[in-house]
């Protein structure tokens, strides 16, 4: 069996090519994309949201693409166990269908940051992680809203059920404000659902896979989908 | 047919950076008086029924499905009768 990845294309979205190209040319996965409007899909092992503006971030990122056709089918496969990654404004969308909980607001420095950052990886025990060693992976964060909030209760919800996969931290894993680049509530850079089939994560781990860009540790979390498919 | 006006606000306890920022500017502009900015989002749309409770039911679902985040903002709505 050979694990195939569905892409979702939305008005706006700008980095469906990026994970399109890294799983199929970089890691050589089987990968198609699928357009917003479509109303099913076949034979789709993961569905990733990929990041971008859909539909211009009116209203509220992610607001309006939650409510295309193609997205009660993304309900209905997550519903299924399907694995369903969402990156930036994907992370922004499944925020918005409310498979994760909480919500984005606009940065706190109100500048849109795109650098290289790590993460402190917080469970490698996941579908999306397990392929990770290191304690921290290097990353690039590219958004303008990606101050994650939710309430108290719910961060010591998430903590306590290690639905926290990613905070954002030093090289060496000290996770501080100094190293928070957008103002998330405890560093929160990327979350996992209960049943641990639905992540979400500001980071762009496609655009840390070809070698040819001197970071390739975002390879870790494609090829921790396909171990998990394939165990 | 109904004309619906909808207000959304960012809760109290949610931090608003737009609204911290043009306060900033108001501060170099010399508005010394001016305090708790917070800014939300103004919505019009007519509302095609004569039904005041079917329009304002409609507007009700528009605005806590799609207008308003519940996570974050309050809505408030009144509508008003045109011909």
């Amino acid at each position: 069996m050979k694990p195939k990845f569905g892409i979702v294309t939305f008005p706006g979205s700008n980095c469906d090519y990026d994970a399109f190209y890294a799983v199929k040319k970089v890691l050589n996965y089987d990968a198609q994309f699928l357009w917003h409007k479509d109303d099913g899909f076949d034979n789709l092992d993961v569905i990733i949201l990929p990041g971008g503006f859909s539909y211009g971030d009116y209203l509220r990122t992610g607001a309006i693409a939650r409510f295309s056709p193609i997205m009660e089918k993304v309900l209905n496969f997550a519903e299924n166990g399907g694995i369903v990654l969402g990156i930036c404004n994907g992370f922004q969308i499944l925020l918005e269908s409310g498979l994760l909980p909480g919500t984005m607001q606009v940065n706190e420095s109100l500048k849109f940051v795109c650098k290289d950052i790590y993460l402190k990886v917080e469970n490698n025990d996941t579908p999306f992680t397990r392929a990770i060693k290191s304690d921290t992976i290097k990353i690039p964060v590219k958004h303008g809203e990606g101050n994650y909030y939710t309430d108290t209760k719910t961060v010591a919800e998430l903590e306590k059920n290690d639905q926290i996969v990613f905070r954002y931290s030093s090289k060496t894993g000290k996770v501080s404000k100094e190293h928070n680049p957008n103002g998330s509530i405890s560093n929160i850079a990327g979350i996992i659902n209960k049943k641990q089939n639905v992540m979400g994560m500001m980071p762009h781990p496609e655009n840390a896979c070809d070698p040819v860009l001197r970071k390739t540790d975002g390879q870790y979390i494609f090829k921790s989908i396909v171990e998990s498919l394939l165990n | 047919m109904y004309k619906a006006t909808v207000i959304v606000k960012r809760r109290p306890t949610i931090l608003d950076p737009q609204g911290k920022a043009a306060e900033q500017g108001a501060k170099l502009l010399g508005f010394d008086n001016v305090l708790n900015t917070r800014i939300g989002k103004y919505i019009e749309f007519n509302i095609d029924t004569d039904d005041e409770k079917a329009a304002e039911k409609e507007v009700k679902e528009y605005s806590e499905k799609l207008l308003s985040n519940p996570i974050m903002e309050d809505f408030e709505f009144h509508l008003d009768k045109v011909e």
